[in-house]
């Protein structure tokens, strides 16, 4: 349903891959999911699968029972590595409907060397 | 129908009250501006409100109306009432979805942090091919022009359908 922030992101991916940033979409849609959403929504950018909430629990993200059916899901964030893989910016909305917006993030992408 | 007779005030801001709930989902969530903060939302409720008080007034209005219609019916006050209700709910519960609902997220205290390498993962991407973190990392962005690696990654985790 909001998928807002991610038509932001397609948006603005020029500005994202001119700094030498990649953006990566991770939701527990399964590839088939992503590859209908992909070629209906027109995104260009790199979607991944975590249907079993691993990378997702790894990372501290799970919103519990919150999914189709009861299945566990990702809360929204957003996190910008550097490319040590190493956490430089993070943004873990307090509420659902507020996104980091892409000024916000191409912004945080100066702290990238 | 006699059109002065009817009261559209309570009609108006009835239907507004509808409208300005179901714009949110459908139409101002798309725009960062009225998405981030329901303003848009606020000011249609507010619209809607001062017409369901001026039909209230005209329902409930002791004498004849100063539209030059009778005193109004019982059957209309009872309307009048009713729509209000039923508004005053659908205002309530939008504002208790985005300002309280919308709030009740995990706490993620576990997420990484600025300063922490992130966990490595390895997941499907659309065409079913495993990725790792460090592959992401590592290999140029398909789309551009130079072969370098990224100077950096952004990742995006949404609730996916639902």
């Amino acid at each position: 349903m909001c998928h807002s922030e991610l038509r932001s992101i397609q948006k603005n991916l020029n500005q994202f891959h001119a700094v030498g940033i990649r953006p990566v979409a991770i939701s527990v849609d399964t590839p088939e999911t992503n590859r209908q959403m992909l070629s209906q929504a027109g995104y260009t950018f790199t979607f991944l699968s975590d249907p079993n909430v691993e990378t997702i629990r790894s990372y501290d993200l799970v919103h519990a029972g919150q999914g189709e059916g009861g299945h566990d899901i990702a809360r929204p964030a957003e996190f910008l590595l550097d490319s040590q893989g190493v956490v430089r910016w993070v943004n873990l909305t307090e509420n659902y409907w507020v996104r980091a917006r892409p000024e916000q993030i191409l912004e945080a992408g100066a702290l990238l060397k | 129908m006699n059109i002065k007779r009817f009261n559209w005030q309570i009609w108006a801001g009835f239907v507004l009250t509808i409208v300005a709930g179901f714009s949110f989902p459908f139409f101002f969530v798309n725009f960062p501006l009225t998405r981030d903060f329901p303003w848009a939302n606020l000011l249609l409720f507010a619209a809607a409100a001062a017409l369901l008080f001026f039909g209230l007034k005209r329902a409930f209005a002791a004498t004849k109306s100063e539209d030059g219609g009778p005193k109004r019916s019982t059957l209309s006050k009872i309307v009048a009432s009713g729509l209000t209700i039923l508004s005053v709910l659908i205002i309530g519960l939008f504002m208790f979805s985005f300002f309280v609902m919308a709030r009740w997220l995990p706490p993620s205290t576990g997420a990484p942090s600025v300063g922490q390498k992130a966990p490595e993962f390895t997941l499907s991407d659309s065409t079913g091919k495993t990725v790792s973190l460090s592959e992401l990392i590592s290999s140029p962005i398909p789309a551009q022009a130079n072969t370098s690696a990224p100077k950096g990654l952004l990742l995006i985790f949404y609730r996916g359908h639902w």
